[in-house]
């Protein structure tokens, strides 16, 4: 096994144990955060911002690099185009997020109970994936 | 606004969002990927040659979090407080629409902002204004 995969799964750990601790595996906990309107629990804008805070600090050391540490390729997105599918997308996202109270992340840690509903989500999830994919052949790779 | 100081975790909140961070930041630096779940679960949907061990391994750290946490006796279990459909219908939305938009709350909420990108500030903003729009709708008109 490569470095890399071992440190995938290192990363994969520690990013699932932040969203345990801070409570975004909870759809109870993103709804009340959504909840505006109702009594409204702030905490995952604090997520949001220590995720955030951090991030800021790596990506800027690895806005300056060819190859990440690993060896591999460095992948920043090159795509900055605001566009339909962005917006159309991002809305769309966040009409099933308000409404589960689940976004991917949380949603594959929460397979870990086992629950036969949140199992449904997720290959739901899934099937969403595929149909997006299948959608954009269709077209022909217009985008 | 009502604040809902019961169920506000700053603390613990802000403490997962540094380890999301870390975990982010970690993954650029070490592999050169972004940690988008969505994006890094899309890609297994199907595995593309070469491209499938960090994928699968990152994917088994975010299970296995939850999985030692609950070894542990320490975590809250998630409930979807919604019906079945209603649980298909959520899936569908946040699998479509974070491929289609090319992110979730990881990859454009926390890296995409991270890496202060435009693009991802307009996505974010986009499914937030759609998550509260939705839970506004479901609880405070249908409700």
């Amino acid at each position: 096994m490569s470095k890399s995969t071992i440190a995938a799964f290192a990363i994969g750990l520690l990013f699932g144990l932040g969203l345990c601790i801070s409570g975004m595996i909870l759809p109870s906990k993103v709804k009340g955060f959504l909840d505006v309107a109702g009594p409204w629990d702030p905490s995952l804008g604090l997520v949001m911002g220590g995720a955030v805070g951090v991030g800021l600090i790596a990506f800027r050391v690895a806005r300056g690099r060819s190859r990440a540490l690993l060896g591999d390729e460095m992948r920043l997105p090159t795509n900055q185009r605001i566009d339909a599918p962005l917006v159309i997308g991002a809305t769309i996202f966040g009409i099933g997020w308000g409404l589960g109270g689940v976004c991917p992340g949380p949603a594959i840690v929460d397979l870990a109970f086992l629950d036969p509903q949140m199992i449904v989500f997720v290959l739901a999830m899934s099937a969403g994936m595929a149909l997006e994919k299948g959608a954009r052949k269709l077209i022909g790779g217009a985008r | 606004m009502q604040i809902d100081w019961t169920n506000f975790t700053p603390w613990s909140a802000a403490a997962g969002g540094v380890a999301i961070g870390l975990a982010a930041g970690l993954m650029i630096l070490l592999l050169g990927r972004i940690a988008g779940v969505s994006g890094i679960v899309a890609g297994l949907l199907p595995p593309a040659r070469g491209d499938v061990s960090w994928r699968v391994a990152f994917v088994l750290g975010l299970f296995a979090s939850a999985a030692l946490l609950r070894l542990a006796g320490a975590a809250r279990t998630p409930v979807l407080d919604i019906g079945y459909g209603a649980t298909i219908l959520a899936g569908l939305l946040v699998g479509y629409g974070a491929r289609l938009g090319g992110g979730c709350t990881s990859g454009h909420g926390v890296c995409g902002l991270s890496r202060l990108s435009p693009r991802a500030l307009v996505a974010t903003a986009a499914f937030m204004a759609s998550g509260v729009l939705t839970v506004f709708v479901l609880r405070h008109m249908l409700g």
